[in-house]
């Protein structure tokens, strides 16, 4: 496998300018001629597919959704970062590069990442253009506020509900393009298989969700725009849908991934209440701009009303342990504190799970003397109700119980500065590539980078791509549709020939636990070890004893499911694979054998300042690993600390 | 606690459909889509005893956001609780020896595909038909350009806050989408940027709305109360005032 970054060189600022000049335009009386397949509809994809048809091109979007409005990324709540500097407090595309990459904590590539801090700034004007109501100042302009770690605000918002607004926004620049009859549609569709011609990606093989009906789609392009893998821990923030099955499909035809070890686990999610739980909430790291995270020092009081534990038996683990980020730290470092409270017996939460309470408190009286209750209402009004709803208690009176979950995955694709993977024709876009977040991301950064490359990175490279790699003609009848399809339809036989007695659920359950246990907020050798002995263990047991009912030719969602958490289970392997290989400490992948004596994670840069690619092999055989060396000639490597 | 469900279960497009009645054994802390994934594993742990199989029912985020839940719960489009849709229910709304019965949202325009599951791709026709402003990637101006004032912003967001679940048709007597509708033909007509195609925008979108077979507005005001994101009737006031508007304008 051959990992070229195609990173322009040059002074870091000029390099995109200097990129999208050299790449090679199509003539735009040749554009309507290529046919793009973009996969997924949310802000990587919905932008993406507008765009192109804008530019000109015959675009096809799929999503298994009833609608392209419902694609995961409607569910961010936090707000998206630019650098405008609307606020005069230092912001500058610079600034904005430099903190993204030390989030990452130097594990992403800094040509990347300086060029989504360039056009973070074309995003808000391009959303505003939409429509989408932002959140104002009296004075009409835009209002901001910090984030998730960062210094200046930079973060734009729309209530709790940025990811809505934004998608909202996509959506329409798509129905724009839809009702130009620039765009075909296909909902409730999901890609099932990946086509290459002569090593080129050429089409990909879809499922109609309502009739079953197998399908072939020759195109000159395919930008996979699928979304992250949150869900292979079962509980996740993640929608239900959401899946790797569009990426993993791509992986087993070639195409490198990179990193899959790097997963985001989000500090503020509502704990778990039970063995039922189907997902779990998050709610906005916004809330920890006012909220203080505390656990009675008293471990005899985990149960106690909190409203009446005095002042000083109140432990403000974050506030005592990092006094200049305090509750802002970053995500990866916010999370592990909490985890390590609940280990050493401080947790709060209402039931045990597996004998430890998880859960801290996130108090806002303070905010509320401070403040008021209107203005608290004002800012976090919507998630105080979310979280009502849920847990039956109002964050106005009590402090909320919040537990880290499973949320974002860094990992992804690998893919050059073109988004291209290493299998020529094929891009990738948003969570599902692994480009810009390196081993943690920013909070306001993920709607970010699929609008970045949706909007503004993907129109151009992909040009490139067309003008200067493509191979010409193939229709649907060339024989590796054929090949492919039959693949396809015997997995689908496969599947509906499993006549166990057991859900699919229950598999799936289990191998979340399994995950969530040994390649969770920690991992060590030990435990990736035992998973790796476990996970093949569960698989043998799926395709032994699971039920899937219903026929191929009819809506079937216990065969979709059935697919998708297939996948999930050998993806598994390969993420613990690659946690087992990174024998280092980095962002949200914290091995326990490389921590200082206070519990940070130490880095190893001489050895693994690199991204992991993982090669498939075949089903019985363990993929191989390339290497990416990730160069930092702006950023200087240092340890991150935010005390 | 346990709870008697009767569900509507129809095995395609073209079946015939029935409530069949089960009961499940539920906990206060589960979600009402929570018991459906219980009481699916029964019946699929069950075949025999129940060859009609799982139930089909469209879900996808699970916190209210994404708008892909639906059930008409007793009768109410996501349920008895305000401002909540079917994915937040939980089950404390309820008692031990509760019956309740779940059917899919109705409407000639909403076809039911399978059980719970229903077709909404009208919404997204009525939207392709002018629900966006027309402008290309690239062609914004600076953002701060163009103030606009915190309450109009705001008033905007409201009518924004539509998640397309389709609870205001399943809702209405007449089905009708003047409330989906209006939310988007105001939320555009707020702010300056939706000016320019404002009067093309109203009349495209409910021509479609009405030959896609939803009902007209005779003023109950079901939407509005079965609203998960409680958007206000005002929108349908808003989208009559746009209509007549554009009415005058075309008669210039």
């Amino acid at each position: 496998m051959k990992l070229d970054s195609k990173v322009p060189s040059g002074p870091i600022e000029e390099r995109w300018d200097k990129h999208r000049f050299a790449m090679k335009l199509v003539n735009p009386a040749n554009k309507r001629k290529f046919k793009v397949l973009v996969v997924g509809s949310g802000l990587g994809g919905g932008a993406a597919a507008a765009t192109l048809a804008e530019l000109g091109y015959d675009v096809h979007c799929f999503c298994v959704q009833d609608s392209p409005r419902r694609a995961h990324s409607i569910a961010a709540q936090g707000g998206i970062n630019a650098a405008k500097n609307y606020q005069n407090d230092g912001d500058s595309v610079y600034r904005l590069f430099y903190d993204t990459v030390k989030g990452g904590d130097f594990r992403s590539r800094e040509s990347n990442v300086y060029r989504l801090a360039q056009v973070s700034v074309n995003i808000i004007d391009q959303c505003v253009a939409q429509g989408v109501p932002f959140a104002r100042e009296y004075g009409g302009l835009l209002a901001n506020r910090s984030f998730g770690g960062a210094q200046v605000s930079r973060t734009f918002y729309a209530r709790g509900q940025t990811g809505q607004q934004l998608l909202l926004g996509a959506y329409s620049a798509l129905n724009r393009m839809i009702d130009a009859g620039k765009v075909k549609m296909h909902t409730r569709t999901e890609m099932l298989d990946l086509v290459l011609v002569d090593g080129h990606a050429r089409g990909i093989i879809t499922r109609d969700l309502v009739t079953g009906e197998i399908k072939r789609w020759a195109a000159d392009a395919v930008c996979l725009a699928s979304g992250g893998y949150g869900n292979v821990f079962y509980l996740s923030t993640n929608a239900k849908n959401s899946n790797v099955t569009a990426a993993f499909r791509a992986y087993k035809r070639g195409a490198g991934f990179a990193n899959p070890c790097y997963t985001q686990i989000h500090p503020t999610c509502i704990p778990v209440s039970g063995g039922f739980q189907s997902k779990l909430t998050l709610m906005s790291e916004s809330l920890r701009n006012d909220g203080r995270v505390w656990v009675p020092r008293d471990k005899s009081k985990a149960t106690a009303d909190p409203t009446t534990i005095p002042e000083e038996e109140r432990y403000y683990y974050l506030e005592e342990r990092y006094p200049s980020f305090g509750n802002l730290v970053p995500r990866d470092v916010a999370s592990r504190a909490a985890k390590k409270v609940c280990d050493e017996g401080y947790g709060v939460a209402k039931h045990e799970v597996d004998g430890q309470r998880n859960a801290v408190y996130l108090d806002f009286a303070h905010a509320i003397k401070r403040d008021g209750e209107d203005a608290i209402r004002d800012r976090y009004g919507n998630l105080f109700d979310m979280y009502e709803r849920i847990t039956g208690e109002s964050p106005y009176k009590t402090p909320m119980r919040i537990y880290p979950a499973v949320h974002y995955t860094m990992g992804g694709l690998w893919v050059d500065y073109n988004l291209m993977s290493n299998v020529p024709g094929l891009h990738v876009l948003g969570e599902a590539n692994f480009s810009d977040h390196g081993a943690n991301r920013l909070g306001a950064s993920a709607l970010m980078q699929g609008l970045a490359d949706g909007y503004f990175v993907i129109p151009y490279t992909i040009g490139n791509y067309l003008a200067t790699e493509h191979q010409g003609p193939v229709t649907e009848d060339h024989a590796a549709f054929d090949e492919a399809e039959k693949e396809v339809r015997a997995k689908t036989q496969k599947l509906l020939s499993l006549s166990g007695k057991t859900p699919v659920d229950e598999f799936h359950r289990k191998l979340g636990k399994i995950m969530w246990d040994y390649c969770g907020m920690a991992r060590n050798e030990e435990g990736l070890k035992k998973a790796l002995e476990l996970i093949p263990e569960l698989r043998k047991q799926f395709w032994a004893e699971a039920t899937v009912p219903g026929k191929a030719d009819e809506l079937n969602p216990w065969l979709e499911y059935a697919g998708r958490v297939a996948d999930f289970m050998e993806f598994a392997e390969m993420m613990c694979r690659d946690a087992l290989e990174r024998d280092e400490s980095c962002g949200g992948h914290f091995r326990e054998e490389h921590q200082t004596e206070e519990g940070e994670a130490v880095r190893n840069d001489e050895d693994y300042a690199h991204a992991a690619v993982w090669e498939y092999q075949g089903d019985d055989k363990p993929p191989t690993l390339h290497k990416e060396p990730m160069k930092f000639e702006y950023v200087k490597l240092t340890t991150r600390s935010y005390k | 606690m346990k709870i008697k469900l009767n569900v509507w279960r129809q095995a395609g497009p073209n079946a015939t459909g029935g409530l069949k009645s089960y009961d499940i054994e539920v906990t206060e802390h589960m979600s009402f889509l929570e018991m459906f994934d219980v009481l699916n594993e029964q019946l699929l742990r069950n075949p025999d005893k129940h060859p009609e199989g799982p139930v089909a029912f469209d879900h996808d985020c699970r916190e209210g956001i994404c708008g892909m839940c639906s059930m008409v719960i007793d009768g109410v489009p996501h349920g008895p609780n305000k401002a909540t849709t079917t994915c937040q229910l939980h089950m404390r709304s309820y008692k031990d020896g509760d019956e309740i019965t779940v059917e899919p949202f109705r409407a000639k325009a909403f076809p039911v595909l399978r059980d719970l599951v229903v077709d909404r791709s009208s919404f997204d026709r009525i939207q392709h038909a002018g629900g966006y402003i027309s402008v290309r990637t690239g062609a914004a101006p600076d953002a701060n350009a163009l103030p606009i004032g915190k309450a109009d912003a705001d008033e905007a967001f409201d009518y924004a806050a539509c998640i397309g679940c389709g609870a205001c048709v399943a809702a209405c007597p007449n089905a009708s989408a003047m409330l989906f509708v209006g939310a988007k033909v105001s939320h555009l007509a707020k702010v300056p940027q939706g000016q320019v195609e404002r009067v093309g925008r109203v009349t495209r979108m409910v021509d479609v709305m009405d030959a896609e077979g939803f009902g007209g507005c005779t003023n109950h005001g079901e939407c509005e109360a079965a609203c998960p994101k409680e958007i206000s009737l005002d929108a349908i006031a808003m989208l009559n005032t746009e209509l007549a508007r554009a009415a005058v304008a075309s008669a210039k």
